[in-house]
């Protein structure tokens, strides 16, 4: 019995390469977000389209839809906004955009040149709603259901892959609630 | 201008993040102020180039983040106050110093733990090598001679 | 056509491999003399075409052959011809490859110096090494081949700015001298239990092997930690980061090693600890490999973020220490020692410098994968980072210098406790006294007091060490070498703590806007900023500003730089610094604030030159223990008689 002792560190070492085994398929560099299942936090910013007009969260109360934060320096979103062009328009989803730290005149030309899926675009040029929706890079998106709570967020872009696995089902059986 | 995502793609060109500071001149109205800015930029995480804390990151994200740490302290805001603020947006990812709670309790107890069980055990090791039948004067490998050539001994004889 | 040759060579490297593991280990489990003598021929050729290789590498990058992908992808016509050179190490296939024909080169050292060694025990290590190269090359050749070609682009990408730097070429060759080197007792732990026993001439065989090692890892580590100081410009020089730690590990346990080493050659003690520390040595380096290559952590220095080779070499990791921990596991109990030693003596002092050394690496293990663990259990990210590890770091230190400077004094097997407390007074004292005066002098700070007497601590007792050596009409020049080894390791420590504590806690840093003819003062030096220009170099355009620091007596003028190489859009400072022994002055250039005016920022370090200095030291001591007068015996002794060597492979 005095033998098992040398066993120990073979059976420490196991426990450490199942551990990095596991550690492989996870990706370090994504960070999971603190707000999932919180209530969406205030902001207020100018409409890019009429800056006259304000874009916040509150207005969409009673909805279920997908908050998509993108800049015209950001190539995913470019390749994204196809994607949320079709969303918007197959299934219906009401999507709001955040224009981080553009220039409108790029912003503007990033919506003709790759589409507008946009119910609503807010911009925020400072990084002021962006650093309290816990927006670390775009493009990110949070799905927001009717009582204005966070269910969901994807760091970077929304793919029909993405779709097709977890996000329509969800957005599905967020509709289904009252 | 690009951020993370963006530099994610340059860093896939060159495989190490380059690491360079950016500076800024803030001014502060008391040293312990200044004191706090530092520890607190140097206690973040830059969540764009991740390898490096906020005071060195040249990140736009992390610009805006140095900014608003800026005004918070200036606002007389304390050090748990803004950890709390940038733990309720970004997590205790953000955070390089890991917070004390249930999760982690292992990483903070573990070295006196690990020192606990090394003494312990090395502790019970010395008494045991206290007692003088544990000896053997000579090397093994000189033993092992001794006994091959007595062995040569006796089948010569 | 190069580059066929270099693809060809490593086949043929591999194809030695497989021949020196195979042959050696299964002659020597069998008593096959034929196959046993293989094994010499075996690793000298795998090193001669690994060096083939490698040459052909290191040609293509000198013709600028960009039909090699990975020429293009780490080199341009415009880079200087000594980082296209050091360019052949600078991502993932090629520092393979570097690894690869090193671990070839440590196979061929010990080929050539193992005279006095049974040959069955050398045909087991070079088996073994055999085992481990055939790990790397069948992983280049499957997954990560330098000699990848594609249809040529007329200009390559060009190598990662931050490369181009002297320090930054020499630090991974050196690192992995050391890092590989760590294999070379690994084998001689794995050959020992194959061979059933253990004793003091493993372990005197062991040791210069262990030496070298440690010495590399040393500078090689201090290297990267020059570099980060002077390249980066944020005044750091240490950051915890994965890969730092992942060298670091290592370094820590083959200190252990080299010490546990002693105690088993020198009195038979320790045998399974030691033999269980080579192994975990090894198993750090492999691991830090794989840490670096998977993807798992984010780094740095992480050279490629892949989970299908991060699944290659997990395996590779797993079959290697697990297979040695399994033979272990077996073998544990019958190599196991019975040697007697008094509570206070020699061996219990250097049982507690190994407990330490272990506790601090299993802090630094953990504090590494934590975050791994934390997510994989669904708790989400977390971040361990400097503020965990510094605290951990400095706490394990002070016992840990605390029995370095008694240590020395200790005698082996038993010791007179009373005796050793009397002789550790006077070092108190000193030690304290030291510590206020310096506080006195720089700044109230109890860190700085526990700090420097720690380094006078250790100072002083090594001083008494050598004065015990001398007694009784004993001349400097009869002392081993050996022993100076150990004292200058120890004082090397005492160095960079002194310069690790006087930097931490007395370091004074600025970041001033300053427009031309601006000045400020900082810690008694009037910085002024005179100019700034437009510069251009061989691969990149930048802005040079101009500053002179003085302080009444003394003047020097610095030149910090913000430079953008063309084939990146970051800009990389360049610092301007002024190096002293006693301090440093370092000026990085920021942004342009507006109004003419710069963001600078001004640092003063005192004594932090003093951190690699201490490393050096510890270096050359590793040189010192390594060159001992009994090695050198040992290597020009007769090559062991076949017939003794027979009979003992028959009891094996």
């Amino acid at each position: 019995m005095k033998s098992l002792r040398y066993a120990i560190p073979l059976i420490i070492f196991i426990g450490l390469m199942l551990l990095m085994f596991k550690g492989l398929w996870q990706d370090p560099k994504l960070v999971s977000s603190p707000l999932i299942d919180k209530p969406i936090p205030h902001f207020s910013l100018p409409e890019l389209l009429d800056p006259a007009k304000t874009v916040e969260p509150e207005r969409f109360k009673g909805k279920v839809w997908l908050l998509n934060v993108w800049g015209s320096w950001c190539p995913e979103c470019w390749r994204e906004h196809g994607y949320l062009e079709v969303l918007s328009q197959r299934e219906g989803l009401t999507i709001v955009g955040i224009n981080w730290r553009d220039e409108t005149a790029d912003a503007l030309g990033m919506l003709r040149e790759a589409g507008n899926p946009y119910t609503a675009i807010g911009v925020d040029p400072d990084t002021t709603a962006v650093l309290d929706l816990g927006v670390y890079g775009a493009p990110e998106s949070y799905l927001i259901d009717k009582q204005g709570v966070i269910r969901f967020k994807q760091v970077g872009a929304v793919t029909p892959e993405l779709w097709e696995n977890e996000l329509g089902a969800l957005v599905r059986k967020l509709e289904a609630e009252g | 201008m690009k951020t993370c995502q963006s530099i994610l793609f340059v860093l896939l060109l060159f495989t190490i993040a380059p690491a360079f500071a950016v500076i800024e001149s803030y001014t502060f109205d008391t040293p312990e102020q200044e004191a706090l800015f530092k520890k607190m930029t140097q206690e973040l995480r830059c969540l764009v180039c991740q390898n490096q804390n906020l005071a060195d990151s040249n990140a736009e994200l992390a610009q805006d983040l140095r900014k608003r740490t800026y005004e918070m302290i200036k606002d007389g805001k304390s050090e748990a106050e803004i950890v709390e603020y940038m733990v309720a947006r970004y997590g205790d990812f953000v955070l390089y110093r890991p917070p004390l709670k249930s999760s982690t309790l292992f990483l903070w107890i573990g070295p006196l733990l690990f020192l606990a069980i090394a003494i312990i055990v090395a502790t019970g090791f010395v008494r045991s090598r206290q007692s003088a039948s544990a000896d053997p004067e000579l090397p093994d490998e000189q033993l092992r001679m001794a006994r091959d050539l007595l062995k040569k001994e006796n089948q010569s004889s | 056509m190069i580059p066929e040759i270099g693809h060809f060579a490593l086949i043929l490297a591999l194809g030695m491999a497989v021949i020196q593991a195979i042959f050696p280990l299964a002659g020597a489990q069998l008593g096959y003399q034929g196959w046993i003598h293989v094994a010499r021929p075996a690793a000298r050729l795998q090193a001669f075409f690994l060096t083939l290789s490698f040459a052909a590498l290191v040609w293509a990058f000198l013709a600028d052959d960009f039909s090699v992908r990975y020429v293009a992808s780490n080199s341009n016509t415009k880079l200087p011809t000594i980082y296209k050179v050091s360019a052949v190490w600078g991502a993932h296939e090629g520092s393979l490859l570097l690894w690869a024909l090193i671990l070839a080169v440590w196979g061929m050292m010990v080929s050539f110096f193992s005279r006095s060694i049974p040959q069955i025990m050398t045909a087991r290590v070079l088996g073994i090494l055999g085992l481990v190269s055939i790990g790397f090359l069948l992983f280049m050749l499957l997954t990560s081949n330098p000699f990848d070609r594609i249809p040529a682009p007329p200009e390559g990408r060009d190598l990662n700015p931050l490369l181009q730097d002297f320090g930054l070429a020499v630090h991974p060759p050196m690192l992995y001298m050391g890092y590989v080197g760590l294999v070379v007792p690994f084998a001689f732990a794995i050959a020992a239990m194959l061979g059933g026993h253990l004793d003091a001439a493993w372990a005197r065989w062991s040791r210069p092997w262990t030496n070298v090692a440690w010495m590399f890892l040393t500078l090689g580590i201090a290297l990267g930690s020059w570099w980060a100081y002077y390249e980066l410009g944020w005044g750091g020089w240490w950051f915890w980061d994965p890969v730092e730690n992942a060298s670091f590990m290592p370094w820590l346990v083959a200190t252990a090693l080299m010490h546990s080493l002693a105690v088993t050659e020198k009195r038979g003690a320790f045998k399974a600890w030691t033999v269980l520390l080579a192994i975990f040595a090894f198993s750090l380096s492999l691991l830090g490999t794989f840490l670096v290559r998977s993807g798992v952590l984010t780094s740095v220095h992480a050279f490629a973020s892949d989970p299908e080779r991060g699944v290659f070499i997990l395996g590779f990791l797993a079959f290697v220490i697990g297979s040695s921990l399994t033979l272990f596991a077996i073998r544990g109990n019958q190599i196991r020692s019975f040697v007697h030693f008094s509570l206070v003596s020699r061996e219990s002092g250097l049982l507690f410098n190994n407990i330490l050394l272990v506790v601090i690496t299993l802090v630094v293990l953990m504090g590494t994968i934590y975050p791994i663990l934390h997510n994989a259990m669904g708790w989400g990210n977390l971040s361990v980072g400097k503020p965990y590890f510094d605290f951990f770091f400095a706490l394990l230190s002070v016992p840990l210098l605390l029995a370095l400077g008694a240590g020395a004094l200790l005698r082996w097997k038993k010791d007179d406790g009373a005796a050793l407390v009397k002789r550790l007074v006077p070092a108190l004292i000193a030690s304290l006294i030291a510590g206020v005066l310096v506080m006195l002098w720089f700044g109230y700070s109890l860190g700085a007091i526990l700090g420097i007497a720690l380094a006078v601590w250790v100072i002083w007792l090594s001083v008494m060490a050598v004065r015990d050596q001398l007694r009784g009409n004993r001349k400097l020049t009869s002392i081993p070498r050996g022993f100076w080894g150990m004292i200058l390791g120890h004082l090397g420590v005492a160095v960079f703590t002194i310069g690790v504590t006087l930097t931490s806690i007395y370091s004074v840093e600025k970041d001033v806007g300053l427009g031309a003819g601006d000045s400020y003062e900082l810690s008694g030096y009037t910085f002024t900023f005179n100019d700034i220009r437009e510069i251009e170099g061989p691969n990149y355009r930048g802005t040079r500003g101009i500053v002179t620091a003085s302080d009444g007596n003394y003047s020097v003028t610095l030149y910090p730089e913000k430079r953008t190489y063309f084939s990146s859009t970051m800009p990389m400072t360049e610092a301007g610094i002024d190096a002293g022994f006693t301090r440093d002055l370092f000026v990085a250039l920021g942004e342009p604030l507006g109004n003419g005016k710069w963001a600078v920022r001004l640092y003063h370090k005192p004594f932090i030159r003093w951190i690699w200095l201490g490393t050096l030291i510890m270096g050359f001591g590793g040189v010192l223990a390594v060159t001992d007068k009994r090695y050198l015996r040992m290597a020009r002794r007769k090559k062991v008689p076949a017939a003794a060597v027979a009979s003992r492979g028959a009891t094996a």
